[in-house]
C-alpha cells in the first residue's frame, strides 16, 4: 500500500495530481495545510501515525514549492520516537525542512546523541546521516568526538561507519576550529585499510575534504590509495554487488585519483610506478564498447585518470598520448564524450610541454564552436580562449566575430568580451585591435559594456598613429544605416577629438562630419546626447576659419538643448553655447584629451571575476597558480628573449572620458574606481622635517635613464662588503653618526607615505611613496646637506624576491646643497613581508655606508575596505580554518587604548569596521591585498582584546590564500608586539611561513633571510 | 566536488521529488527548479547531458517521462553522475519493478530513504544495490 499505508495522504497526492492548474493546486494545499494546522493545534496529543501523515504531507506540499511554517515542531518530535518508522520519518523530513540554523534542530541535540551512541545500529545510521546532512555548530560541539569514534570503532559494522566518516566530513567542513583532527593523519592511513568498499567509499570523501586543507599531514594515506586504485583496475577481490557493468567501482576509482590530486607529488618511485602502471593501463586500455552505460563509467575513470596524469606531471611521451586522445573524443559523435574533451584540453592548456600539440587541433576546435550544442559551443569557446597567443590570435579572433552572428544571446556577452581581451592582449598591430573592436560594437552592440569602449578611445587617445586611422573607420560605420547607439558614441567621440585629422578626405569636411552624426542624434537615447554635443563644439573649435554656416547650425542646436530637461545635457549646452562665442579660449578648453596613465586592463579583470570559485579549491586550480606564480619567477629573472611572452597591450582603463562624462558613468554605476583613481592627492603631505620644503611636489618626472639595476643578481650581493650586518651598521665602522633613530624612522614610514628614511650630518634621504594596488613608485630624495659635494654615491637595492624593483640611475655625485630624486617602481608579486634593503654610500672624506630597510611593506599593498555585516559575515564565514584562516594568541602587546589600536589599524591601511563585532572590545578589521599573483584578494581580521589584560589578545586573519594569511597575521604581530627600540637587527621572520616554496639558495633574498 | 541537489521533475516540469545539499530558501529553489528545467528539457537527444548554470553543472538524463537531474560543482566528474543517475534508477528498478512516475510520487519516502543511503552530505556513500536496499526492506 503507498506510503506504508497512509491512505490519507495518497488522496492528497491523487487530488494534486487531477489538479488542472496552478490555481487548483494551490487551492487544494491551501485546504490541506488549514486542515493540518488545526489538526495539530486541536489534539493535544497526535498519534505517532497520524505525526507522520501529516509531516510527509507537509513535505510533500514543500517539494511542490509551497511555504510551509508551521509543524516543524512535529518533524523533530519524531525523532525521539522510540519506534523505527516514526524515528525514520522524523529524521528525513527534519532534514529536508529544515536548515542548520533552525532553533528547533537545537531540541533534538539529546536525543540525536543519544541514538548516536546508542547500539541500535538502524538508530545510529538514521542519525549519523540527519548530521551529516545539516548538523550545526552546535552539533559539532558536541557530537564531534562521539562521530570520530565510530569510524575507527572496531566493533562497528560497515553500514555505520561510512556514514560516521561522512557526518565528519560535514562537521569539519563547517566547523574546522570546533573539529580536532589532530592525530587523524594515522587513523586515516588506517580506515585506508579497510576492505568493505561501502566504508572505502565514504573514507575517501572525507579525505578529499582533510588532504585539500592540510595535505602535509596525510603523505602516510597517499600510498593507501595507490593500492586502493591498483585492486579496483586490477579487479582483485571485488565483490560482485560493487561491479557496476564489469568495472569495478567506477565511482570509487575517480574518488581516489581525485584524492591523489590533492597532493603536490608522489616521490616515493615505487608508489610513483605503481600508479603509472594503472594510469597508463587506463589510458590504453579503455575501449569505446556499445553498451552505454558500459562506455560511460569506463570513460568516468578515464577523464579522471587524463586530469591525474596532467597533474603528476608526466614525462612529455605520457602526456602527448592524452592529447592524442583528447584529439580524437573531440571529433566523435557521442556528444558527451565531446563536451568532456572540450574540457580536459581546456584543462590540459595549463601544462606547458603539450600546449603547441594542442593546438594542433585549432581547427576541430573550430567547428565545435559551431556545434548544435550550447553547452559543447561554451566549451570549445574556453579553449579556443585558452590556446590564443601572438601567433593564431588573428583567426582565433576572426572565427570568433564570425561567430558573433549567429549566436544565440546567453553566449553573446562572453563571447564579445573574451574576442574583446584576446584582440587587446595578442594584437599583432594596433589597428588590427581597433577594427577588431569596432567590429564587435557593430555585430553585437548591446553587449559591448562600456569597459569595450572606453578601452579602445584610451587606446586611440594614447598612440598618435593610429589617430587618423580610426577617425577615418567611425566615419565609414556612420555611413551605414542603422548603427548600434554605442557605434554612435564611439564615433561621435572619435571624430570630435580627431575628424580634423581627416579634413581634405572626400566626405570628411567639418560640416559633412556634423551631418552625419547629427542624423543619429533623434535615434540616441539622453546617454549619448552629451556625447554629441561635445563633439559638436569640437567640430566648431576645429573649424578654422570658422564656417559661420556651421556655427550657427551648432549654436541653434546648442540653444535647443538649453532647456533640455535632463541637467547634463543642459549644462553642457548652456556652456559650450558660452564657450564658442569666446574664440580662442574654446580651443584651449577643449584641446584634444591628454594621454591616459597606464593602468591594468579593467577587461581582465573582469574576465577573472568571471571565473567564479567553488566551495573547494580544486587541485588544478591550485596547480595552475602554481605554475602562473614560477612564471612570474622566470620572466623576473630575465626577460624571456626571442619571443616574448605576448604582453597585453599597454592600455588602460580611463580615468575618465571627460570630466562630464564621467558624472554619467557614475550615475549608471559604472566605473566607480575611475572617480578614486584621479583623485590623486598632487599635494606633498606637510612634513615636519627640515628638508620638508625641499622635497617639494612629487611631480615625477619620466624615468627616461631608468635601468633595470643588475644588482638584484647575486653578484651584486657578493660585492658588498661586511653583508652581514644587513641593517644599519653602527658607528664603529663609520665615523659619521645618523641622526634620529633609524628604526624609529623606518616604522613611521610603515604607517605614512613620506618622511625623512635617513639623516646624518652630511645627507638627508627623504621617501615619498605613491601606491596604487600591487605597484608602486618611491621616490627617493637625496639632499646633500654641505657647502661641497658628496662623491661617490652609490645606492643598490636589495628586493627580496617578492618584489620587482626598479630604481633610476642615481648620479655619483650630489652637488652641495643640492636634492636629488630617484625614482624607484616597486611591484609586489607575492604576499610576504620580508623587507627591501637600501645599500647607500657616499663618500664625504671618509666613506658612510648604510643599509636601511625601505618602507616597501606589506601593508603598502593592502587598500581599505569597508564591510557592512551582510557583506563579512558570509565571507567571514566561507574562509574557514587553516591555512586560509588562522588563529593566534599574542602575548606581549604593547598595551594600547582601543581607540589608539584602531587608529593604528587604520595608519596601516587595515579598515577596522565599527560595530561589526558585538563586543566593543573587538575589533574587526578588513582590507584587499594587492600583488600579481593573488590579484586583489579580501584579507578579513578580527582582534579579541582582553579589557583586565591589555598585553594579549587574540588574533583572527583569513583570506583566500594561505601564505597571505600567515604574512597577513605575522605582520600585524609585528605591528602589535612592543619590539625594543634598541634593537639593530630588523624584525626578522622567525617562522618559516608553510607552504613556502623553498627558495633556491641562490636568491638573494634567501641569503638575506639566512643573514638576518 | 560534490552533489549540490537531486531533482526529479517529469515532462510538464513538476517536481516529483528534491533533495538540496545546500540550504537554499524556497524562493531560491522556485527559482532554480524553475530555470534548469526550462533549460534541460528544451534539449534534444543529440545533445551532451550536461548544462553550465551560473556556477555549477547540471548533470541530466531522462527515462521516458521523467528527468533525472543532478547539480553539481563545476569541477565534478560529469560521467560518474551520469552514470550514479542510472545506478539510483536501476535500484528504484529493484525495488519497485520498472520505476516510473506514479511509483515516486505515492512512495515518496521510499525513494527518498533510497537516495539517502546513496547520497549523504553531496557525496556518494554507497554504490551496492542489496546495501542500499536493506533499510528498506526492514521498514516493510
Amino acid at each position: 500500500m503507498a506510503l506504508s499505508g497512509m491512505r490519507g495522504l495518497s488522496v492528497f497526492i491523487s487530488d494534486i495530481r487531477n489538479c488542472q492548474n496552478k490555481d487548483q493546486e494551490r487551492l487544494r494545499v491551501d485546504k490541506e495545510l488549514g486542515n493540518i494546522r488545526t489538526r495539530i493545534k486541536n489534539d493535544k496529543g497526535l498519534s505517532p501515525y497520524e505525526k507522520k501523515k501529516y509531516v510527509w504531507k507537509m513535505l510533500y506540499i514543500y517539494m511542490l514549492g509551497y511555504d510551509v511554517d508551521f509543524g516543524h515542531m512535529e518533524a523533530v518530535s519524531l525523532i525521539s520516537a522510540p519506534k523505527y518508522p516514526e524515528k525514520q520519518v522524523g529524521y528525513i523530513v527534519t532534514s529536508c525542512l529544515l536548515n542548520e540554523n533552525h532553533d528547533f534542530l537545537r531540541l533534538a541535540i539529546n536525543a540525536v546523541r543519544n541514538d548516536i551512541i546508542g547500539r541500535n545500529e538502524t538508530f545510529q545510521c538514521l542519525a549519523l546521516t540527519m548530521v551529516g546532512n545539516i548538523g550545526g555548530r552546535e552539533f559539532a560541539e558536541s557530537l564531534a568526538p562521539d562521530v570520530q569514534k565510530l569510524i575507527i570503532s572496531s566493533s562497528c559494522r560497515p553500514l555505520v561507519r561510512k556514514k560516521a566518516a561522512l557526518c565528519l566530513l560535514r562537521l569539519y567542513r563547517k566547523n574546522p576550529d570546533v573539529v580536532n583532527v589532530d592525530g587523524w593523519a594515522d587513523r586515516m592511513a588506517q580506515l585506508l585499510d579497510e576492505r568493505d568498499l561501502g566504508v572505502l567509499t565514504a573514507s575517501m570523501s572525507l579525505l578529499v575534504a582533510l588532504v585539500s586543507n592540510y595535505h602535509e599531514a596525510y603523505w602516510s594515506s597517499l600510498p593507501k590509495c595507490v593500492k586502493i586504485l591498483e585492486r579496483l583496475a586490477r579487479n582483485q577481490d571485488i565483490p560482485q554487488e560493487y561491479t557496476y557493468y564489469g568495472i569495478p567501482s567506477p565511482w570509487l576509482q575517480v574518488k581516489t585519483m581525485r584524492a591523489l590530486q590533492y597532493f603536490p607529488t608522489v616521490e616515493d618511485p615505487n608508489t610513483r610506478r605503481s600508479l603509472f602502471d594503472v594510469l597508463q593501463r587506463i589510458l590504453m586500455g579503455t575501449d569505446v564498447v556499445k553498451n552505454v552505460n558500459k562506455n560511460n563509467a569506463s570513460h568516468a575513470v578515464l577523464f579522471e585518470a587524463l586530469s591525474l596524469v596532467m597533474h603528476l606531471d608526466a614525462e612529455k611521451e605520457m602526456m602527448s598520448q592524452c592529447v592524442a586522445l583528447l584529439g580524437k573524443f573531440i571529433a566523435v559523435r557521442e556528444p558527451n564524450i565531446r563536451y568532456l574533451g572540450l574540457e580536459n584540453m581546456t584543462r590540459m592548456m595549463l601544462v606547458t610541454d603539450v600546449q603547441d600539440i594542442i593546438k594542433r587541433h585549432q581547427a576541430q576546435v573550430i567547428t565545435s564552436l559551431k556545434d548544435p550544442d550550447i553547452s559543447i559551443r561554451r566549451r570549445a569557446l574556453d579553449l579556443l580562449y585558452g590556446m590564443c597567443d601572438v601567433s593564431n590570435a588573428k583567426d582565433i579572433v576572426e572565427e570568433l566575430l564570425q561567430y558573433l552572428s549567429t549566436s544565440e544571446f546567453a553566449m553573446r556577452e562572453e563571447l564579445s568580451l573574451k574576442a574583446a581581451i584576446l584582440a587587446e592582449k595578442f594584437a599583432p598591430d594596433l589597428s588590427w585591435y581597433v577594427d577588431v573592436i569596432l567590429q564587435l560594437i557593430d555585430k553585437a552592440g548591446d553587449f559591448i559594456s562600456d569597459d569595450i569602449w572606453f578601452r579602445v578611445v584610451q587606446f586611440i587617445t594614447n598612440n598618435e598613429d593610429l589617430q587618423p586611422y580610426a577617425a577615418a573607420k567611425a566615419r565609414e560605420y556612420l555611413d551605414k544605416p542603422a548603427i548600434h547607439e554605442t557605434m554612435v558614441k564611439v564615433s561621435a567621440y572619435l571624430l570630435g577629438e580627431y575628424g580634423h585629422l581627416l579634413a581634405r578626405r572626400p566626405g570628411c569636411s567639418p560640416k559633412e562630419i556634423f551631418n552625419v552624426i547629427h542624423e543619429k542624434l533623434p535615434t540616441v537615447s539622453m546617454w549619448t546626447i552629451p556625447i554629441l554635443l561635445s563633439t559638436y563644439a569640437k567640430i566648431l573649435m576645429h573649424t578654422q576659419p570658422p564656417d559661420p554656416e556651421l556655427q550657427k547650425q551648432i549654436w541653434s542646436i546648442f540653444q535647443k538643448f538649453e532647456s533640455c530637461i535632463d541637467v547634463e545635457i543642459q549644462q553642457r549646452a548652456v556652456e559650450y553655447f558660452a564657450l564658442s562665442s569666446k574664440g580662442a579660449a574654446l580651443a584651449d578648453i577643449l584641446a584634444e584629451m591628454p594621454k591616459f596613465p597606464e593602468r591594468q586592463s579593467t577587461l581582465i579583470k573582469k574576465a577573472e571575476d568571471i571565473e567564479s570559485d567553488t566551495a573547494e579549491q580544486s587541485a588544478i586550480k591550485l596547480r595552475s597558480q602554481q605554475q602562473a606564480s614560477n612564471a612570474l619567477v622566470m620572466t623576473d629573472q630575465r626577460p624571456a628573449n626571442g619571443t616574448p611572452p605576448a604582453a597585453p597591450l599597454s592600455l588602460v582603463k580611463i580615468p575618465s572620458m571627460e570630466n562630464k562624462e564621467e558624472q554619467h558613468s557614475e550615475d549608471r554605476g559604472l566605473n566607480q574606481e575611475n572617480g578614486a583613481l584621479t583623485i590623486v592627492d598632487p599635494q606633498p603631505h606637510p612634513s615636519e622635517d627640515l628638508l620638508g620644503d625641499l622635497l617639494g611636489p612629487t611631480a615625477i618626472a619620466g624615468h627616461s635613464g631608468a635601468v633595470q639595476s643588475d644588482h638584484n643578481s647575486l653578484s651584486g650581493l657578493e660585492g658588498i662588503p661586511d653583508a652581514a650586518a644587513i641593517v644599519p651598521i653602527e658607528g664603529h665602522m663609520n665615523a659619521v653618526q645618523p641622526i634620529g633613530n633609524i628604526d624609529e624612522r623606518f616604522r613611521t614610514l610603515c604607517a605614512k607615505d613620506s618622511g625623512v628614511l635617513y639623516e646624518d650630518p652630511n645627507i638627508q634621504i627623504g621617501v615619498k611613496a605613491e601606491w596604487r594596488a600591487h605597484q608602486g613608485r618611491l621616490v627617493l630624495f637625496l639632499g646633500n646637506k654641505n657647502t661641497s659635494p658628496l662623491a661617490s654615491v652609490q645606492a643598490v637595492i636589495l628586493p627580496p624576491t617578492h618584489l620587482k624593483m626598479e630604481l633610476s640611475l642615481v648620479p655619483e655625485t650630489i652637488p652641495p646643497r643640492a636634492q636629488v630624486q630617484c625614482p624607484l617602481e616597486v611591484v609586489n608579486l607575492r604576499p610576504s613581508r620580508d623587507v627591501a634593503v637600501l645599500d647607500f654610500s657616499y663618500n664625504f672624506g671618509t666613506l658612510v655606508n648604510v643599509k636601511l630597510r625601505l618602507p616597501a611593506v606589506l601593508n603598502k599593498f593592502l587598500q581599505p575596505l569597508s564591510l557592512t555585516p551582510e557583506e563579512f559575515f558570509p565571507q567571514w564565514r566561507s574562509l574557514s580554518g587553516p591555512p586560509l584562516k588562522l588563529q593566534e594568541v599574542v602575548r606581549g602587546v604593547r598595551p594600547l587604548p582601543l581607540v589608539e589600536m584602531t587608529n593604528l589599524f587604520n595608519s596601516l591601511r587595515l579598515m577596522v569596521c565599527p560595530a561589526l563585532d558585538p563586543n566593543p572590545n573587538n575589533l574587526v578589521v578588513s582590507t584587499t591585498f594587492y600583488s600579481e599573483t593573488t590579484r586583489a584578494m579580501l584579507c578579513l581580521v578580527r582582534i579579541e582584546t582582553d579589557p583586565a589584560d591589555r598585553t594579549q589578545l587574540r588574533m583572527t586573519v583569513a583570506s583566500g590564500d594561505p601564505t597571505l594569511t600567515f604574512e597577513l597575521k605575522e605582520f600585524i604581530k609585528e605591528q602589535l608586539v612592543d619590539i625594543p627600540v634598541m634593537s639593530a637587527a630588523p624584525v626578522a621572520p622567525s617562522e618559516a611561513p608553510p607552504r613556502n616554496p623553498v627558495l633556491p639558495s641562490d636568491d638573494p633574498a634567501a641569503i638575506l633571510a639566512d643573514l638576518l | 566536488m560534490t552533489i549540490r541537489f537531486v531533482l526529479m521533475v517529469n515532462k510538464q516540469g513538476q517536481t516529483r521529488l528534491a533533495q538540496y545539499y545546500e540550504y537554499l530558501t524556497l524562493e531560491e529553489r522556485r527559482a532554480l527548479e524553475g530555470e534548469i528545467v526550462r533549460k534541460c528539457l528544451a534539449r534534444t537527444e543529440q545533445q551532451c547531458s550536461f548544462v553550465e548554470h551560473r556556477n555549477y553543472k547540471v548533470v541530466y538524463r531522462r527515462y521516458a517521462s521523467l528527468f533525472f537531474l543532478v547539480g553539481v560543482d563545476n569541477d565534478e566528474n560529469e560521467l560518474a553522475i551520469l552514470e550514479f543517475i542510472h545506478l539510483l534508477v536501476e535500484t528504484m528498478d529493484h525495488h519497485f519493478g520498472n520505476v516510473c512516475e506514479l511509483d515516486i510520487m505515492f512512495h515518496l519516502e521510499k525513494a527518498h530513504f533510497m537516495l539517502e543511503e546513496m547520497v549523504m552530505n553531496g557525496c556518494i556513500v554507497e554504490t551496492s544495490k542489496s546495501n542500499i536496499l536493506t533499510p528498506i526492506q526492514l521498514m516493510e
